[in-house]
């Protein structure tokens, strides 16, 4: 029951918060931020009193399951589980949550009932997505995020640089995801039909359908259809023209979320669903899938360097990181995808910080162009000294989360696709100049306009404080979060089996 | 006991670092400048508790397992041997009195806070550095001390182009230390383990001796070792970092971090030495970075490049050591060179700040008599750095280098090594003469306000001073048993004609300095205004041309590249679909405009393009 009411809280506390306007404007706010914290406190509770670290024998894989039936005529179940990487990633969104209701504490003032219900409904459905095993409730919650994302983006946007305006990022963004979510539809649905015309058994149940035998002509399309969908998401360049525009476009709040966790999906559907339902498909396409994260890296950061708005630097450098992780899922290699599962969560905390800093920038100086700023070191206390800290963790300075997840990366691909560890390790170097970029621009140089500005409040500073606590101990301890996933990573791993095979090929590619 | 001491040697600067960095502007300069100082004191003070009591054994202090899958265990492990007890009383002891310099340096300035949070986080990671077990560690450090060093480089942030140094100084570090982290992903691979000492003890059974392996682990290691260490052709960067505050330079880019590269390849000494063409090549780079270095460091006014220029070019001689495999000497130059190269710096801030900020020498001169502390920095400290016979520190570490090259037959090494003793006797002598002699250059330096503070301004240089004589060198330990034999450890022919040649050159380079900057000034002068002089200067003062061919070869693509992908090229071929479906349904749009005599004409057409096919179609019709 627990995993419905992961599920129900998010869903639950918007209504309340749109409903609660009527008693003020910091009735949603308070109310939003317990609902997130809640769903953060039950994620920490499961995760230490549940052990984690092994599958239970003979129970399967998950720590905690719940199923009841729900369309029986065609198979349809709402069928919920929970192992390590789902309980990681839904704390993270609990946190991330909480993190996006108090950086919108004050930049969001009008329809602030109906602004949370949107944030609340975006982070339920994500934790949907991150424990439906039902093939058919995925896909539902896969979808459900994208709404109120776009009144996120589409109401409480800013109309930004380059001509770009709210409305037409969120356009953009939606007509992205749908239509890459419509293609995994199809593939779920054919997958469902071959299963049936082998066995004769409807089942949208992610058990039934691993192994299912599918046709060879086919079996590679059905896998293409998942992975275009999570392409989009994490995004793959070149399927990645919606990031940027949402990301300069949304509320800090969005830009966290989007970030920290909407990402974070496409890298957890690939884990769960694309891999392990097509293992040997995934396995003969991994070359591509390597070389596209690596395009990704690269081009990423390229970009990220040419990028006069600060928001739209971040999100390129997000496309560079996402880049990493796609290399290491496809890489076949445990220590790399446990690297992934570690550079996701970085990327979560160190995004995050940077977006929540560039939001408090704009609160004060009311501009996102870098060309307006510089100089900020002598105008405002503190708030460089943490820029700082996530620019090196941007950067994959060691004592980071993000050094631990690269390198993790890094040194697991490298035996088996050293060409590929090498061109990806020029990304290291690109990180240095985008992440010094910005802090250059934004902080060094001569004044753009004299005066002090305010430091950061007790919420701004202890919002970038926790953040910059985690990434310094997931830097330096990450054993907790390896041990939590090790149970996940180890059997993705053994599906690409013949991995000297897999070598050989990725070889070829380069 | 020894846990503690280890563990406090480096906890204190780090703590200093916390407590600064947290303080939010809180402290007042003295107050900073004291827990800034402090700590590294107590730094130092544990680091001798340590040198005291330990045994000379390697001895490793686990803290926790750093990360574990699989057989990746890299650990935050500290092992503590001699080499890392000579680096690490290097470290505090030298950066102690750098420290305290600071004190009287920055006063006046704004954000010291700033400052001593940046030198205390400095000397922490550098710390780890040396103390690492494991080669990820001692990556933490290396990157560590890269960041510190961006910090300080571009602490007067106000003036972009101290930003832009900073810049250059970390990508161009960073780029070496990629090839670094290569070489870490290389040797894990084939060892399956990054513990410092189970890899050097598994390497020789692996690898056999001169394997493509061994040779490209040593090439990966040695291109993070030349990034750090400014050696050609990753050196562009140090001159530059001389925009940050002199104590920085003295402490970061003249006695420890610019060093690192030296201690990494003493550090996998045995992989070195699988690889003997690597090893060579370690001594060439050295050779050439020496030689260039010294040639630009002739052609210089900024009495701090010119430093710069000569902290490449002895590092270059500690190279130089390492690639006719004589460690020790490498590292007995490397000590003897922090302290002498420190008190140069600490002596130079001296007079910068003596003289307004005022360090071109152009502008100074004739200051001896009114900056005496300073001046006798500048003797102790250049008498050591040409390695004056027996009486100055560097003598005895800089022949040994030469010694060892003449025992391991390499004759081109050891000529480039005298010749390059000749030459900086000349840049040392001409530095000193511009500085303290001649004529004022400028009102700056006709009023000089000589600094009189006991504790933070004649201390550190006076204790410095007597660490570049020949009393810095007796502290030296030798490290001698802990490597494999050197050349000149066997044989011992020929020792006392190296002295003479030795001595002999770094004689002629004063007496020659002497001739030509004394005797000959107005011919030089007239030389190097126009002509072929005036070419080779231009020459010499660009550093050989290396930015200028850096920025052609790949800044400016790199330029270009960002700029014309600014608009995102893939992303507009993804708008084609919809460009598409625009051009589509404005074509459509048209055919749709109510005109029943359009319509009866596209139908006319319609119907006369079906018939006409079916018409012409072979086969039958139905």
């Amino acid at each position: 029951m627990i995993l419905v009411w992961l599920i129900l809280i998010p869903f639950l506390g918007g209504l309340l918060c749109w409903q609660a306007e009527r008693w003020g404007d910091q009735a949603p706010r308070w109310i939003a931020l317990g609902t997130m914290l809640f769903v953060l406190v039950i994620s920490v509770v499961v995760w230490l009193t549940d052990d984690v670290s092994l599958p239970v024998a003979g129970g399967g894989q998950w720590m905690l399951e719940w199923r009841a039936p729900w369309i029986p005529r065609f198979g349809i179940e709402i069928h919920l589980a929970m192992d390590g990487l789902s309980l990681i990633l839904v704390a993270l969104t609990g946190f991330l949550g909480a993190l996006a209701v108090l950086c919108s504490w004050h930049e969001i003032a009008h329809r602030v009932g109906f602004f949370h219900l949107n944030l609340l409904f975006i982070l339920g459905g994500v934790v949907g997505v991150f424990l439906a095993l039902d093939l058919f409730l995925f896909f539902l919650f896969w979808e459900m995020m994208l709404v109120p994302m776009y009144f996120l983006i589409a109401l409480w946007g800013h109309s930004g640089s380059a001509g770009q305006t709210r409305i037409r990022a969120a356009t953009r963004f939606f007509i992205y995801t749908q239509a890459s979510g419509l293609l995994m539809l199809v593939s779920i649905v054919a997958l469902v039909f071959v299963h049936l015309s082998n066995t004769g058994e409807l089942s949208f149940s992610y058990d039934t359908l691993r192994g299912t035998d599918i046709p060879d002509a086919l079996a590679p399309w059905l896998m293409l259809g998942f992975f275009v969908a999570f392409a989009v998401k994490l995004p793959v360049v070149p399927f990645h023209g919606w990031l940027p525009d949402a990301h300069a476009q949304a509320p800090t709040a969005g830009s966290v979320d989007l970030a920290g966790i909407l990402l974070k999906t496409a890298a957890y559907g690939i884990l769960r669903f694309a891999l392990p339902l097509f293992p040997e498909e995934s396995q003969a396409f991994a070359p591509v899938a390597m070389t596209l994260g690596l395009v990704g890296v690269i081009y990423g950061a390229v970009l990220a360097c040419g990028q006069q708005d600060i928001k739209r630097l971040i999100a390129y450098t997000s496309i560079s990181h996402m880049g990493f992780v796609l290399i290491a899922l496809y890489s076949g290699s445990e220590l790399a995808i446990q690297g992934a599962i570690v550079l996701m969560v970085a990327h979560a905390l160190s995004s995050a910080g940077l977006f929540i800093l560039s939001g408090q920038l704009y609160e004060r100086i009311h501009t996102r162009d870098m060309r307006m700023m510089g100089g900020l070191w002598g105008r405002i206390p503190v708030l460089p000294g943490f820029t700082v800290c996530f620019v090196a963790a941007s950067l994959g300075m060691p004592a980071t989360a993000n050094f631990v997840g690269e390198f993790m990366i890094l040194f697991g691909t490298f035996p088996g696709a050293p060409v590929v560890v090498v061109i990806a390790s020029a990304g290291l170097v690109l990180a240095a100049i985008y992440s010094l970029l910005l802090m250059q621009r934004v902080h060094f140089g001569s004044e753009y306009r004299p005066g002090p500005l305010a430091g950061p409040d007790v919420r701004e500073y202890g919002m970038l404080l926790v953040l910059l606590v985690l990434t310094l101990v997931v830097g330096l301890y990450p054993q907790p979060l390896l041990d939590t996933t090790a149970a996940v990573a180890a059997p993705v791993s053994q599906l690409f089996t013949d991995s000297a095979d897999l070598a050989a090929r990725a070889g070829e590619v380069n | 006991m020894m846990a503690l001491a280890v563990i406090l040697s480096f906890l204190f600067p780090l703590a200093g670092t916390l407590i600064l960095a947290f303080s939010a502007g809180r402290l007042g300069a003295g107050a900073s400048s004291f827990i800034g100082v402090g700590s590294v004191g107590l730094a130092a003070l544990a680091t001798a508790w340590l040198v005291m009591t330990h045994s000379g054994d390697s001895e490793v202090v686990t803290l926790w397992t750093w990360i574990r899958v699989g057989d990746f265990q890299p650990t935050i492990g500290l092992a503590v041997d001699s080499l890392a007890l000579v680096m690490m009383s290097v470290i505090t002891g030298v950066g102690f009195l750098i420290h305290l310099f600071a004190a009287w340096y920055m006063t006046g300035e704004v954000g010291i806070t700033r400052f001593y949070a940046w030198m205390n986080l400095f000397v922490f990671s550098m710390m780890l550095l040396v103390l690492g077990d494991n080669l990820l560690l001692l990556f933490l450090g290396w990157e560590g001390v890269g960041l510190c060093s961006y910090g300080l480089i571009g602490y007067y942030y106000q003036n972009s182009a101290n930003g832009q140094a900073a810049f250059k100084a970390f990508v161009v570090t960073r780029i070496g230390d990629v090839f670094l982290a290569l070489g870490l992903f290389l040797i894990f691979m084939e060892l399956g383990t990054l513990d410092i000492a189970t890899v050097l003890d598994q390497a020789p059974q692996a690898w056999a001796q001169g394997s493509t392996t061994a040779n490209l682990a040593a090439l990966l290691v040695l291109g993070g070792a030349l990034g750090k260490s400014a050696q050609v052709p990753l050196h562009t960067w140090l001159p530059d970092a001389m925009a940050g505050p002199t104590p920085v330079s003295a402490l970061i880019h003249a006695a420890t971090m610019v060093t690192a590269g030296v201690y990494l390849i003493v550090r996998l000494n045995g992989l070195f030495l699988l690889a003997p063409g690597v090893l060579l090549l370690v001594g060439v780079i050295g050779a050439v970075s020496l030689l260039l270095a010294a040639f630009a460091a002739l052609a210089q006014t900024d009495i701090k490049r010119v430093l710069a220029y000569s902290t490449m070019s002895q590092i270059g001689y500690m190279f130089l050591a390492l690639g006719v495999g004589a460690f020790d000497a490498a590292i007995f130059h490397l000590v003897t060179h922090a302290f002498f190269k420190a008190l140069l710096f600490l002596s130079a801030g001296a007079v910068i700040i003596s003289c307004h900020h005022e360090q071109d020498m152009r502008h100074l001169g004739g200051l001896w008599r009114k900056l005496p502390v300073a001046y006798g920095g500048f003797l102790v400290g250049g008498a050591a750095l040409v390695a004056l016979p027996l009486v100055s520190a560097g003598f005895f570490s800089k022949d040994e280098i030469l010694w060892q090259a003449m025992a391991a037959d390499q004759t081109g090494l050891l000529l480039v090594g005298l010749l390059g003793a000749v030459l900086t006797g000349l840049y040392t002598v001409r530095l000193i003469l511009g500085t303290f002699h001649g004529e004022p250059g400028s009102d700056h330096a006709r009023h000089p306000e000589p600094g009189r503070n006991l504790l933070t301004h004649h201390l550190p240089l006076v204790v410095l001073a007597m660490l570049s004589t020949f009393i810095g060198a007796w502290l030296y330990p030798g490290l001698g048993e802990m490597f494999p034999t050197a050349p000149g450890e066997t044989t011992d022919s020929g020792h006392t004609l190296l002295q003479v040649l030795a001595i002999g050159a770094a004689i002629a380079g004063l007496l020659l300095a002497v001739w030509l900057f004394l005797w000959q000034r107005d011919w030089l002068a007239e030389r190097t205004r126009q002509g072929m002089g005036a070419r080779i200067w231009t020459l010499w003062h660009h550093a050989w041309g290396f930015d200028a061919l850096f920025d052609r070869l790949l800044a400016r693509p790199w330029q270009l590249l960002v700029k014309y992908l600014r608009v995102d090229l893939v992303n507009l071929a993804m708008n084609l679909p919809a460009l598409t479906a625009r051009m589509l349904n404005a074509g459509l749009v048209r055919s749709q405009n109510g005109r029943v005599r359009s319509y009866a004409l596209v139908m006319v057409f319609g119907v006369t393009v079906i018939l006409l096919t079916l018409a012409l179609l072979p086969g039958e019709v139905p």
